[in-house]
């Protein structure tokens, strides 16, 4: 099973990373990794987005508020994309979506 | 009840997915579940599992995971046993509240409250050879109009308020 992990440079100051496939405990540590290397490279806006994303566990939501408490010891943020209800419904449940800003869309989320 | 499928798995996590691929079939294909439940189905299986997994690698041990899936006329149970050192589901660390910054501290943990909040009824059993979390969904068997299942479910769920 493979995570697809793309970079979007082009909407300054943000970065967008689109995430392909399912996260889970497997597939997990490369999203971890990815998110270190853009905080390492001075890369603090970075937009999640979660459109392709097939399926997505309590493994997946761990490494995301890892990047956001890196990002914002940064002064940064990281900010989510989806519209799936399937995954809205885990951030729902775990109370997450009072802890990450998330819009419907790539644009919305990079029009600040 | 009737067990319908037993799946012995190495305890490493890229057999997670095909866990899930084969549990959420059986369910799809078996019984009368909407998408949305085989969905919550998959989550709840691939906690379990997560678990599990860890639960082996944290104690070294290098026995399978063993995942059971029975049937009965109005419900489907999936059954997840590691060979780990147990745990008490009821003195987990309890998180600070979201819209506390301290929040973020915390990465871990959520599994468990994603099992009983998708389940219709969670058990975990812990005996001297490990653990096992019993998963039970309600919901007949495929070609059913569903009446029955909806009954159920609304009992459980009055039951429950």
């Amino acid at each position: 099973m493979e995570l697809g992990l793309e970079v979007d440079d082009s909407r300054s100051p943000y970065t967008v990373l689109t995430v392909k496939g399912e996260v889970d405990v497997y597939t997990a540590p490369r999203l971890r990794e990815k998110l270190v290397e853009l905080a390492s490279q001075g890369k603090h806006q970075i937009v999640v987005d979660l459109e392709a994303v097939e399926f997505l566990d309590s493994t997946g939501l761990g490494v995301l508020v890892g990047g956001l408490k890196r990002l914002r010891s940064n002064d940064g943020d990281l900010s989510l994309v989806c519209t799936q209800s399937r995954i809205l419904k885990v951030f729902e449940i775990t109370g997450l979506t009072k802890v990450f800003t998330i819009s419907g869309s790539v644009d919305d989320a990079t029009a600040a | 009840m009737i067990q319908a499928l037993e799946l012995d798995v190495p305890a490493r996590p890229e057999y997670i997915a095909i866990v899930r691929l084969v549990v959420s079939s059986l369910a799809s294909a078996r019984r009368n579940l909407a998408d949305q439940r085989v969905d919550d189905l998959k989550l709840a299986v691939s906690e379990a599992c997560t678990n599990a997994i860890e639960a082996h690698a944290a104690a070294d041990i290098d026995e399978p995971v063993v995942i059971r899936v029975l049937e009965a006329d109005e419900r489907l149970e999936v059954q997840v046993s590691d060979s780990g050192g147990g745990f008490d589901p009821d003195d987990l660390p309890r998180h600070p509240p979201v819209t506390d910054p301290e929040r973020l501290n915390f990465e871990r943990g959520l599994g468990i409250p994603l099992i009983r909040t998708l389940i219709d009824g969670v058990e975990f059993i812990n005996s001297d050879k490990g653990t096992t979390v019993r998963m039970v969904f309600f919901g007949g068997p495929a070609g059913d109009t569903g009446d029955e299942t909806s009954e159920i479910l609304r009992a459980v769920l009055a039951d429950e308020e």
